[in-house]
């Protein structure tokens, strides 16, 4: 076997491969851990945490749609007291990058929750959720306003040292101009996407299918988008990616890297196969061996336009 | 749980519209309890993109059960399975029924489909309780009683049986068995469900003590508590939601509000 390092780096952070399992995907890893071994991961986003608990949208919070699903969870959460006297002991068994995401619902509730969580040594990076499409108050408020994307990564930076991540929201015009202001303001990366808004009505009722009414689309109908979203981010912004939406096997890995991502996340894709990561890393290697590309980062934004 | 691929041993219709899909998996076989499911990959590449939930149905040997009817695209794939092909599982998942605890006379009650986990539970339960059935349908063709021991029928159309929903049946019944220490399962629709509960509701505010579990469902993305997909309100905390793949589906009837 040849030695290919699938290690990457983002901002300060080194993850051994470029595999992370994205927000609201994976829990808080403990149901995950009875699939797979955390450690083979590159690194593991853990669910939206908020101040406080947050109870979520009523049912039904779940509709399939062709070649993806719709959800309104609301960003149900336990809140920042049980994830850090619950959550992080069982994390922190295991030696895979923790990367804590947050929601809020006001500039100072996403500084305290980073201040709180800032001495904990198992969390790693911080991303940053501004683009959450199922709650009223933050979320897209927040990820389609530029001043507010560049004041939250700004307080956030001046009281946190760890990798600082902003994941965008792609129902922008311009995505780019929100990995800007990010750089701008001290983000060490740049996660995109979060779901783009959809919904879905029951014909014989007429009624909306979520109880929210609108919901985030993900999975494989929304991967062209999140390619071009990444691409659009890479050929005008410096700063790293990590590329999220409808990724379902390695060839979309090195698709997303192509195109620009440094790192990517998987996202629906745990709910189906939470076991995917083992046949995607072999995958990952082959393709680089068979190519002779000794090291994956190579890849990242190595796509030829012309 | 595990992760699975399992042959198709064989595919009954054991009444019109109802499958019954045997599969030879003695893996899940060995680990499976009554009132658990699966969550079951229907397709080889992601369309239809979820798994979909079935509940155990029975467990013989080697072999599981699966009891279905052509819903949608995901359970018509399913039913047009041959032989040896492999199904993809991911299971056992979820809470089943409690059926070690202390009671005298088990009453299964079964609205269409919701006949799904008795099969598994009456094999459980047969050499140790005395079991009485109750199962309905809006009409007699939707009555499932397959492997459901000692059934009175009722259908709201009066095709078969008692004329009316199978909870004012029970409630009927039930009058002679007051007696004893009843434990009610039950699995059917959220409207048979919701009636259920406020009949025991009822009965036990009579000085009775029925204890009563119920088998919920809810669309699901994952089936494994990671999606936050499928809540149910928790009666005793209003500032909290149940997950029904993980702290159910079964639940007892005063922990959930329908
Ligand atoms: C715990 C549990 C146990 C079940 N056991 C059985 C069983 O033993 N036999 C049986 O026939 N059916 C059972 N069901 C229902 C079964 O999962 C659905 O009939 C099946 O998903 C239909 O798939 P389809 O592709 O044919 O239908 P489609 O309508 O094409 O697709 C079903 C879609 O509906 C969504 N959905 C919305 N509400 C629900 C809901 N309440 N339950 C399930 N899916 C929903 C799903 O997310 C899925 O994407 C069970 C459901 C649950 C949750
Ligand atoms: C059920 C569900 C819950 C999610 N919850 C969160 C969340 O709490 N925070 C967040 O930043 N993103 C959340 N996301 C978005 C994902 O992290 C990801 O950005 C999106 O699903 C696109 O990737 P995919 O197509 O691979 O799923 C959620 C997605 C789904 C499907
Ligand atoms: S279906 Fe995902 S948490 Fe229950």
């Amino acid at each position: 076997m040849k030695t290919i390092d699938l290690s990457v780096k983002i901002g300060k952070l080194k993850l051994k491969n470029p595999i992370l399992l994205a927000s609201g995907t994976v829990g808080y890893g403990n149901e995950m851990s009875d699939f797979i071994d955390l450690n083979i991961l590159g690194g593991i986003i853990t669910k939206s945490i908020s101040l406080k608990p947050r109870k979520g949208n009523k049912p039904q919070r779940i509709v399939e749609t062709s070649a993806g699903m719709l959800n309104a969870i609301g960003l149900a959460n336990v809140g920042l007291e049980e994830f850090i006297n619950e959550k992080i002991p069982f994390l922190a068994k295991y030696d895979v990058p923790i990367i804590c995401n947050i929601a809020a619902s006001s500039i100072e509730e996403y500084v305290e929750c980073v201040k709180s969580l800032d001495s904990e040594n198992t969390i790693k990076a911080f991303e940053i959720n501004v683009s959450c499409p199922n709650v009223k108050e933050g979320g897209l408020q927040f990820g389609n306003n530029l001043t507010m994307v560049g004041k939250i990564t700004e307080r956030v930076r001046a009281v946190t040292d760890k990798t600082l991540i902003i994941k965008l929201s792609p129902n922008v015009s311009y995505i780019s101009e929100f990995a800007k202001i990010c750089k701008e303001n001290g983000a060490d990366a740049v996660s995109a996407i979060n779901t783009l808004v959809g919904t879905a009505f029951n014909i014989n009722t007429r009624k909306p299918k979520l109880s929210n009414i609108f919901g985030g689309l993900s999975g494989p109908a929304i991967k062209p988008i999140a390619l071009a979203k990444v691409l659009e981010i890479h050929l005008s912004v410096d700063i790293p990616i990590i590329g999220v939406g409808g990724i379902m096997n390695w060839q979309d890995i090195i698709e997303f890297m192509i195109v620009g991502a440094a790192a990517i996340q998987l996202g629906t894709l745990n709910f189906i196969d939470p076991t995917a990561s083992v046949s995607i890393l072999k995958g990952l290697y082959n393709y680089c061996s068979e190519r002779n590309i000794e090291s994956i980062s190579k890849l990242t934004g190595s796509y030829i336009l012309e | 749980m595990l992760i699975i691929s399992s042959p198709v041993v064989e595919l009954s219709e054991i009444q019109k519209g109802i499958f019954l899909q045997k599969i030879k998996s003695p893996e899940i076989a060995k680990e499976i309890l009554p009132g658990q499911f699966l969550n079951i990959k229907v397709s080889e590449g992601f369309s239809p993109l979820l798994r979909r939930p079935f509940s155990i149905c029975d467990v013989e040997d080697d072999n599981i059960f699966l009891m279905f009817n052509i819903f949608g695209e995901g359970t018509r794939i399913l039913a047009c399975k041959h032989k040896g092909d492999l199904i993809n599982i991911l299971g056992p998942l979820g809470k089943g029924f409690n059926f070690d605890a202390d009671f005298d006379l088990a009453v299964f009650i079964a609205g269409g489909l919701g006949a799904a986990p008795f099969p598994f539970l009456f094999r459980k339960l047969k050499n140790q309780k005395n079991i009485i059935s109750f199962v309905g349908g809006k009409t007699k063709s939707e009555v499932i009683k397959y492997n459901i021991p000692n059934y009175s029928v009722a259908t709201e159309d009066g095709s078969e049986g008692f004329k009316g929903n199978v909870i004012e049946l029970f409630e009927q019944e039930i009058k002679n068995h007051l007696s004893k220490k009843i434990k009610i399962f039950a699995c059917g629709p959220n409207g048979m469900l919701k009636a259920l509960s406020d009949s025991v509701k009822k009965l036990n505010n009579f000085g009775y003590n029925l204890t009563c579990e119920i088998s919920t469902e809810s669309a699901m993305a994952c089936g494994f508590g990671i999606c936050q997909g499928c809540p149910i309100q928790d009666a005793n905390n209003p500032d909290h939601y149940h997950l029904i793949c993980k702290d159910g589906p079964v639940f007892n009837v005063n922990d959930v509000v329908l």
